[in-house]
């Protein structure tokens, strides 16, 4: 078996497992928290099917499922931002024009210009849009929010698919592994972070931002996600210690990232970014950590393991 | 031929709807049933009755028409496809003088029929930058003649984002329909349309500014 497979097949077995015990727990003590587990649970099976049938077709599957991902992280972002009717035409841009140019140079593999695009491009082509109909009211507000929604939910997201783009010696034909890794650290820690917390959690590490996390549990997931990093090295063009490392980096971003997210959330007044996915919220609850993990991730892979084309 | 036309028509309609907000109906206060109802909303938006409509099961939806105005749905052969055959919509003539029709006649007919209506009581489409506009009278008269009828407070959240007036493009931001517990009949004609105005405004998510 190749490693995809073999990490595939852990995959399902690891989802099949959570399926029963969800399936006996219901039987055995039915409660809302046990319901909300199960419906976390079902969603994990469509994000890994979606995920596993995107990896299987290739890369323009991989771009079309991200570039999908963005569109409704994006929605969820702008709904809650303070944005009025006078930045109508540049949040049209920021859906019809800027998301799928980002998502087209990705697939076109133009690294020299979609890793600048919105950050230089869009960034300053937003407050141009929306500068032209003379609103001046919360100027910098509303417009802040629009690039916000551009950086987080597409540039951010659009980082995942571009590990395909990669040029590691030795490791050619394997980049899909380096997106499994990413986003299976990532998710690990999000939930060995919660599993740790509910178990042993006594102290609120933010209580303002997110009651729920404490330091027992940001300590034990961040340290067992490092440990299940370093052992999936296999996987990686990364040896051991350096395998730790990353998801070391990934799960710390991912956790702060999280933070981030619920301080935008706090400030807006919600308590999930929508409820397309049921029992985790929105898109955006899902990908919070992801997105500040994905960008450090590939940077640092790219810098220290690629070499010049 | 034309039937089949407007039946892919509205299905066609209700999946650009879902696409560009992912409506979702929130039924707080009732659930949907085969009730012939009147639902009651809030008008920012001249797509606010199709949001309402793909919020309501299929089933259903096609037994709710619509309360909307002759001259705005009659004006050229595409509205009147859209409003007469693919939302049946019980077209009311605005300006008096122009009326061969009783408007609460019309509206009687379609329930004794079997349907259920969405109305928007403000009578015209909200610009103002308030959360809702004083009620017309007519939602007093159709109760009035018809008590039976369960009056179903709702609140259409954002839609007026998706598309400000003046605006050609639809932008995607999430919608909400929230459908509230329904409200009593009563033969005091300024009590029971304060009673609907409040019942409408009180179904508001208290989310972002506020």
């Amino acid at each position: 078996m190749t490693e995809l497979q073999i990490l595939f097949t852990g995959i399902l077995g690891l989802l099949l497992v959570a399926t029963i015990i969800g399936h006996v727990l219901d039987e055995a003590r039915p409660s809302p928290s046990v319901d909300n587990l199960v419906a976390r649970i079902n969603a994990w099976w469509i994000m890994v099917l979606a995920l596993a049938i995107a990896f299987f077709l290739g890369r323009t599957a991989m771009v079309l499922l991200f570039a999908f991902a963005s569109f409704n992280a994006m929605r969820e972002f702008v709904t809650i931002a303070a944005t009025r009717r006078e930045d109508h035409l540049a949040v049209a841009a920021a859906f019809f024009i800027i998301l799928p140019l980002q998502y087209y140079m990705i697939w076109m593999d133009w690294y020299g210009m979609f890793s600048i695009f919105i950050p230089v491009y869009a960034f300053l082509l937003m407050p141009i849009v929306a500068v032209v109909k003379g609103e001046t009211e919360n100027f910098l507000v509303r417009i802040a929010s629009v690039q916000w929604a551009l950086m987080i939910a597409v540039y951010c997201v659009s980082y995942v698919p571009v590990f395909l783009s990669l040029h590691i010696p030795g490791f050619e034909g394997k980049n899909l592994l380096l997106i499994a890794f990413l986003i299976l650290i990532v998710q690990i820690s999000d939930v060995l972070q919660y599993v740790w917390g509910k178990a042993i959690g006594r102290h609120k590490i933010a209580p303002r931002l997110s009651p729920s996390k404490t330091i027992e549990g940001f300590l034990g997931g961040v340290i067992s996600s490092t440990i299940i990093g370093a052992a999936m090295f296999w996987i990686t063009p990364f040896t051991f210690w350096q395998a730790g490392l990353m998801a070391l980096g990934i799960s710390l971003m991912g956790f702060f990232g999280g933070l981030v997210m619920s301080a935008i959330k706090r400030d807006r007044g919600v308590k999930d970014w929508g409820d397309s996915i049921a029992g985790h919220g929105g898109f955006l609850d899902r990908l919070d950590s992801l997105v500040f993990a994905a960008p450090l991730f590939f940077h640092l892979t790219r810098f220290f393991w690629m070499t010049n084309p | 031929m034309r039937r089949l036309f407007a039946h892919i028509t509205a299905g066609a309609i209700v999946v650009f709807a879902r696409a560009i907000t992912a409506v979702r109906g929130v039924w707080t206060g009732v659930a949907p049933a085969p009730t012939r109802r009147v639902y009651f909303a809030n008008h920012t938006s001249n797509a606010d009755f199709i949001l309402l409509w793909a919020a309501i099961p299929p089933q259903y939806r096609r037994h709710t028409r619509p309360v909307a105005a002759a001259d705005y749905w009659l004006k050229n052969a595409l509205r009147t496809f859209i409003g007469r055959d693919v939302v049946r919509g019980v077209l009311i003539e605005r300006a008096p003088e122009a009326r061969n029709q009783d408007p609460v006649a019309q509206m009687t007919e379609a329930t004794d029929a079997g349907d259920s209506l969405i109305i928007f009581p403000e009578g015209q489409r909200n610009m103002t930058g308030e959360d809702l506009l004083p009620f017309k009278t007519g939602l007093f008269h159709l109760a009035s003649a018809r008590p039976d009828l369960e009056l179903v407070p709702v609140w259409i959240e954002n839609l007026n984002r998706v598309m400000p007036k003046g605006e050609i493009i639809p932008v995607p931001f999430l919608c909400t329909v929230t459908f509230g517990a329904p409200i009593a009949y009563s033969d005091h004609k300024a009590a029971f349309l304060q009673a609907a105005y409040d019942a409408v405004l009180a179904l508001k998510p208290e989310t972002g500014d506020g």
